[in-house]
Protein backbone atom coordinates (compact mmCIF):
# COMPACT_ATOMS: atom_id res chain seq x y z
CA UNK A 1 0.00 0.00 0.00
CA UNK A 2 2.32 2.74 1.10
CA UNK A 3 4.81 2.45 -2.26
CA UNK A 4 1.50 3.96 -4.07
CA UNK A 5 1.11 6.40 -1.67
CA UNK A 6 3.47 9.02 -3.72
CA UNK A 7 3.26 11.95 -5.87
CA UNK A 8 3.17 9.75 -9.03
CA UNK A 9 0.28 10.46 -10.08
CA UNK A 10 0.42 14.10 -9.59
CA UNK A 11 -0.57 16.18 -12.99
CA UNK A 12 -1.18 19.84 -11.77
CA UNK A 13 -2.08 20.82 -15.79
CA UNK A 14 -4.15 17.89 -16.24
CA UNK A 15 -5.90 18.08 -13.17
CA UNK A 16 -6.67 21.86 -13.80
CA UNK A 17 -8.10 21.20 -17.28
CA UNK A 18 -9.88 18.28 -15.97
CA UNK A 19 -11.57 20.25 -13.15
CA UNK A 20 -12.33 23.43 -15.53
CA UNK A 21 -14.43 20.55 -17.54
CA UNK A 22 -16.28 19.49 -14.28
CA UNK A 23 -17.13 23.06 -13.95
CA UNK A 24 -18.01 23.41 -17.99
CA UNK A 25 -20.67 19.91 -17.51
CA UNK A 26 -21.98 21.81 -14.61
CA UNK A 27 -22.76 25.31 -16.04
CA UNK A 28 -23.95 22.55 -18.75
CA UNK A 29 -26.72 21.33 -17.06
CA UNK A 30 -28.19 24.00 -15.74
CA UNK A 31 -28.13 25.66 -18.59
CA UNK A 32 -30.23 22.90 -21.15
CA UNK A 33 -32.21 21.22 -18.17
CA UNK A 34 -31.85 24.02 -15.24
CA UNK A 35 -30.73 21.08 -12.68
CA UNK A 36 -27.66 21.04 -9.90
CA UNK A 37 -25.34 18.43 -10.90
CA UNK A 38 -25.08 16.25 -7.94
CA UNK A 39 -24.16 12.75 -8.90
CA UNK A 40 -25.69 11.37 -5.26
CA UNK A 41 -28.84 13.20 -5.64
CA UNK A 42 -29.29 12.72 -9.53
CA UNK A 43 -29.01 8.37 -8.53
CA UNK A 44 -30.89 9.16 -5.11
CA UNK A 45 -33.61 10.60 -7.33
CA UNK A 46 -34.14 7.35 -9.21
CA UNK A 47 -35.56 5.74 -6.15
CA UNK A 48 -38.53 8.31 -5.75
CA UNK A 49 -41.47 6.83 -6.92
CA UNK A 50 -44.07 9.52 -5.92
CA UNK A 51 -44.54 12.53 -7.82
CA UNK A 52 -42.58 12.55 -10.66
CA UNK A 53 -42.67 14.50 -13.63
CA UNK A 54 -42.94 13.56 -17.06
CA UNK A 55 -39.02 13.23 -17.77
CA UNK A 56 -37.97 12.67 -13.95
CA UNK A 57 -36.09 9.08 -14.70
CA UNK A 58 -35.10 10.22 -18.33
CA UNK A 59 -33.20 12.90 -17.64
CA UNK A 60 -31.00 11.71 -14.87
CA UNK A 61 -30.77 8.27 -16.55
CA UNK A 62 -29.25 9.81 -20.11
CA UNK A 63 -27.11 11.48 -17.66
CA UNK A 64 -25.68 8.77 -15.51
CA UNK A 65 -25.36 6.29 -18.65
CA UNK A 66 -23.05 9.61 -19.90
CA UNK A 67 -20.89 9.40 -17.36
CA UNK A 68 -20.67 5.44 -17.06
CA UNK A 69 -19.64 5.81 -20.87
CA UNK A 70 -17.09 8.28 -20.69
CA UNK A 71 -14.11 5.74 -20.04
CA UNK A 72 -14.86 3.89 -23.28
CA UNK A 73 -15.04 7.06 -24.91
CA UNK A 74 -11.34 7.91 -22.85
CA UNK A 75 -10.23 4.34 -23.61
CA UNK A 76 -10.84 4.91 -27.58
CA UNK A 77 -9.26 8.36 -27.60
CA UNK A 78 -6.31 6.90 -25.17
CA UNK A 79 -6.39 9.51 -22.27
CA UNK A 80 -8.17 6.68 -19.82
CA UNK A 81 -5.51 5.38 -16.99
CA UNK A 82 -7.33 2.98 -15.58
CA UNK A 83 -8.29 2.94 -11.74
CA UNK A 84 -6.18 1.47 -8.74
CA UNK A 85 -7.97 0.39 -6.40
CA UNK A 86 -6.21 -1.41 -3.22
CA UNK A 87 -8.96 -1.47 -1.16
CA UNK A 88 -10.15 -5.02 -0.12
CA UNK A 89 -13.80 -5.70 -0.87
CA UNK A 90 -15.09 -5.51 2.48
CA UNK A 91 -13.74 -2.10 2.95
CA UNK A 92 -15.42 -1.10 -0.26
CA UNK A 93 -18.47 -2.60 0.99
CA UNK A 94 -18.69 -0.20 3.97
CA UNK A 95 -17.39 2.83 2.32
CA UNK A 96 -20.20 2.19 -0.27
CA UNK A 97 -22.71 1.72 2.20
CA UNK A 98 -21.52 5.34 4.23
CA UNK A 99 -20.97 7.06 1.07
CA UNK A 100 -24.74 6.36 -0.25
CA UNK A 101 -26.43 6.87 3.27
CA UNK A 102 -24.46 9.98 4.07
CA UNK A 103 -24.67 11.39 0.75
CA UNK A 104 -28.32 11.05 1.11
CA UNK A 105 -28.79 12.31 4.85
CA UNK A 106 -26.55 15.44 4.16
CA UNK A 107 -28.07 16.12 0.76
CA UNK A 108 -25.23 15.92 -1.46
CA UNK A 109 -21.81 14.89 -2.43
CA UNK A 110 -18.56 16.10 -4.07
CA UNK A 111 -19.88 17.43 -7.31
CA UNK A 112 -23.08 18.82 -5.62
CA UNK A 113 -21.39 20.12 -2.81
CA UNK A 114 -18.62 21.48 -3.50
CA UNK A 115 -18.22 21.95 -7.09
CA UNK A 116 -21.99 23.62 -7.82
CA UNK A 117 -22.82 24.67 -3.71
CA UNK A 118 -19.59 26.99 -3.09
CA UNK A 119 -19.96 27.84 -6.82
CA UNK A 120 -23.14 29.17 -5.58
CA UNK A 121 -21.80 30.18 -2.47
CA UNK A 122 -24.13 28.42 -0.66
CA UNK A 123 -23.62 28.37 2.95
CA UNK A 124 -25.25 24.58 3.34
CA UNK A 125 -22.53 23.32 1.03
CA UNK A 126 -19.72 25.53 2.59
CA UNK A 127 -20.66 23.57 5.71
CA UNK A 128 -21.18 19.91 4.06
CA UNK A 129 -17.89 20.69 2.37
CA UNK A 130 -16.13 21.79 4.96
CA UNK A 131 -17.26 18.68 7.22
CA UNK A 132 -17.04 15.68 4.54
CA UNK A 133 -13.12 17.06 4.12
CA UNK A 134 -13.17 16.99 7.99
CA UNK A 135 -14.20 13.66 8.58
CA UNK A 136 -12.15 12.11 5.41
CA UNK A 137 -8.76 14.00 6.69
CA UNK A 138 -9.36 11.97 9.85
CA UNK A 139 -10.59 8.60 8.33
CA UNK A 140 -7.75 8.70 5.94
CA UNK A 141 -5.27 9.23 9.30
CA UNK A 142 -6.54 6.68 11.28
CA UNK A 143 -7.01 4.30 8.51
CA UNK A 144 -3.65 4.44 6.68
CA UNK A 145 -1.47 5.23 9.55
CA UNK A 146 -2.77 3.89 12.72
CA UNK A 147 -4.47 0.43 11.63
CA UNK B 1 -36.12 17.53 -30.18
CA UNK B 2 -36.93 14.95 -27.36
CA UNK B 3 -34.04 12.71 -28.38
CA UNK B 4 -31.67 15.99 -28.99
CA UNK B 5 -32.51 17.01 -25.35
CA UNK B 6 -31.44 13.39 -23.94
CA UNK B 7 -28.45 13.51 -26.28
CA UNK B 8 -27.63 16.79 -24.35
CA UNK B 9 -27.81 15.29 -21.24
CA UNK B 10 -26.15 12.35 -22.17
CA UNK B 11 -23.18 14.09 -23.78
CA UNK B 12 -22.86 16.53 -20.40
CA UNK B 13 -22.42 13.01 -18.40
CA UNK B 14 -19.66 12.07 -21.20
CA UNK B 15 -18.24 15.60 -20.34
CA UNK B 16 -18.02 15.74 -16.28
CA UNK B 17 -16.57 12.06 -16.92
CA UNK B 18 -13.85 13.40 -19.21
CA UNK B 19 -13.22 15.91 -16.66
CA UNK B 20 -12.95 13.11 -13.68
CA UNK B 21 -10.69 11.27 -15.94
CA UNK B 22 -8.58 13.99 -17.27
CA UNK B 23 -8.32 15.71 -13.81
CA UNK B 24 -7.09 11.79 -12.15
CA UNK B 25 -10.04 12.19 -10.03
CA UNK B 26 -11.58 9.01 -10.93
CA UNK B 27 -8.82 7.09 -9.90
CA UNK B 28 -9.32 6.74 -6.32
CA UNK B 29 -5.10 6.27 -5.38
CA UNK B 30 -5.54 10.39 -5.91
CA UNK B 31 -8.52 11.01 -3.58
CA UNK B 32 -6.80 8.81 -1.24
CA UNK B 33 -3.35 10.40 -1.05
CA UNK B 34 -5.33 13.94 -1.01
CA UNK B 35 -6.63 12.93 2.32
CA UNK B 36 -3.96 11.23 3.48
CA UNK B 37 -2.10 14.75 3.97
CA UNK B 38 0.10 12.73 6.42
CA UNK B 39 3.08 11.56 3.82
CA UNK B 40 3.41 12.01 0.23
CA UNK B 41 0.64 14.85 0.01
CA UNK B 42 -1.29 14.77 -3.41
CA UNK B 43 -3.11 18.16 -3.69
CA UNK B 44 -4.66 16.91 -7.29
CA UNK B 45 -8.03 17.49 -5.99
CA UNK B 46 -7.56 20.92 -5.08
CA UNK B 47 -6.38 21.73 -8.15
CA UNK B 48 -9.21 20.03 -9.92
CA UNK B 49 -11.72 22.36 -7.38
CA UNK B 50 -9.75 25.33 -8.33
CA UNK B 51 -10.59 24.57 -11.73
CA UNK B 52 -13.83 23.94 -11.35
CA UNK B 53 -15.33 26.19 -8.84
CA UNK B 54 -14.63 29.40 -10.73
CA UNK B 55 -16.23 28.18 -13.72
CA UNK B 56 -18.96 27.22 -11.67
CA UNK B 57 -19.04 30.80 -9.70
CA UNK B 58 -19.56 32.69 -13.31
CA UNK B 59 -21.74 30.32 -15.28
CA UNK B 60 -23.96 29.58 -12.77
CA UNK B 61 -24.38 33.76 -12.12
CA UNK B 62 -25.31 34.38 -15.61
CA UNK B 63 -27.73 31.46 -15.85
CA UNK B 64 -29.67 32.76 -12.42
CA UNK B 65 -30.18 36.33 -14.50
CA UNK B 66 -32.04 34.96 -17.07
CA UNK B 67 -34.04 33.10 -15.04
CA UNK B 68 -34.70 30.19 -17.12
CA UNK B 69 -33.11 27.35 -19.57
CA UNK B 70 -32.03 27.42 -23.15
CA UNK B 71 -35.84 25.44 -23.59
CA UNK B 72 -37.65 27.95 -21.44
CA UNK B 73 -37.68 25.83 -18.63
CA UNK B 74 -37.57 26.23 -14.90
CA UNK B 75 -34.78 26.69 -13.14
CA UNK B 76 -34.73 23.81 -10.14
CA UNK B 77 -31.92 25.46 -7.93
CA UNK B 78 -32.08 24.79 -4.50
CA UNK B 79 -32.85 27.75 -2.18
CA UNK B 80 -33.01 26.56 1.12
CA UNK B 81 -29.81 27.72 3.32
CA UNK B 82 -31.29 26.54 6.56
CA UNK B 83 -28.29 24.39 8.33
CA UNK B 84 -29.58 21.38 10.49
CA UNK B 85 -28.27 18.30 12.07
CA UNK B 86 -28.32 15.95 8.58
CA UNK B 87 -26.60 18.11 6.78
CA UNK B 88 -23.44 17.80 9.30
CA UNK B 89 -24.07 13.95 10.16
CA UNK B 90 -24.38 13.28 6.90
CA UNK B 91 -21.68 14.72 5.55
CA UNK B 92 -19.16 13.45 7.58
CA UNK B 93 -20.60 10.05 7.14
CA UNK B 94 -19.81 10.35 3.81
CA UNK B 95 -16.23 11.93 4.80
CA UNK B 96 -15.52 8.41 6.37
CA UNK B 97 -16.69 6.38 3.40
CA UNK B 98 -15.16 8.68 1.06
CA UNK B 99 -11.28 8.39 2.83
CA UNK B 100 -11.83 4.45 2.94
CA UNK B 101 -11.93 3.44 -0.53
CA UNK B 102 -10.98 7.14 -2.28
CA UNK B 103 -14.52 6.83 -4.17
CA UNK B 104 -16.98 9.40 -4.16
CA UNK B 105 -20.55 9.19 -6.33
CA UNK B 106 -19.41 10.46 -9.69
CA UNK B 107 -15.73 9.06 -9.76
CA UNK B 108 -17.32 5.37 -8.91
CA UNK B 109 -19.74 5.47 -11.86
CA UNK B 110 -16.48 6.17 -14.31
CA UNK B 111 -14.45 3.50 -12.61
CA UNK B 112 -17.68 0.88 -13.00
CA UNK B 113 -17.18 1.98 -16.35
CA UNK B 114 -13.99 1.08 -16.79
CA UNK B 115 -14.89 -2.02 -16.07
CA UNK B 116 -14.09 -2.40 -12.42
CA UNK B 117 -15.45 -5.03 -10.60
CA UNK B 118 -14.72 -3.31 -7.10
CA UNK B 119 -16.24 -0.23 -8.66
CA UNK B 120 -19.46 -2.32 -9.22
CA UNK B 121 -19.45 -3.78 -5.48
CA UNK B 122 -19.22 0.24 -4.22
CA UNK B 123 -22.21 1.12 -6.16
CA UNK B 124 -24.15 -1.87 -5.26
CA UNK B 125 -23.36 -1.00 -1.57
CA UNK B 126 -23.86 2.86 -2.46
CA UNK B 127 -27.52 2.06 -3.80
CA UNK B 128 -27.91 -0.21 -0.62
CA UNK B 129 -27.01 2.86 1.73
CA UNK B 130 -29.22 5.20 -0.48
CA UNK B 131 -32.43 3.47 -0.07
CA UNK B 132 -31.61 2.37 3.47
CA UNK B 133 -31.55 6.37 4.30
CA UNK B 134 -34.80 6.99 1.57
CA UNK B 135 -36.79 3.99 2.87
CA UNK B 136 -36.86 2.72 6.25
CA UNK B 137 -34.57 5.61 7.75
CA UNK B 138 -36.60 8.24 6.60
CA UNK B 139 -39.53 7.18 7.23
CA UNK B 140 -38.49 6.37 11.03
CA UNK B 141 -36.81 9.54 11.52
CA UNK B 142 -40.32 11.33 9.84
CA UNK B 143 -42.45 9.41 11.90
CA UNK B 144 -40.38 10.07 15.06
CA UNK B 145 -41.01 14.40 14.06
CA UNK B 146 -44.64 13.50 14.02
CA UNK B 147 -44.86 12.05 17.52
Amino acid sequence: MNELLTWGLFKPISSLFGGILIGISAVMLVFFKGRILGVSGIIGAIFQTQNTPKDHYSWRISFLIGVICSPLIGYYFNFMSTPIINTDYLTIIISGLLVGFGTRMGSGCTSGHAVCGIGRFSPRSLIATGMFMLSGFITAYIFYHLI
Amino acid sequence: MKTFKYLILFSIGCIFGFGLIISGMSNPINVINFLNFVGNWNPSLLIVMCGAIPVSFFGFRWIEKKHVTIFNEQLHLPGTSHINKELIIGSLLFGIGWALSGFCPGPALVALGSGSVKALFFVLAMLVGIFIHDYPFKTMMDKSKIN
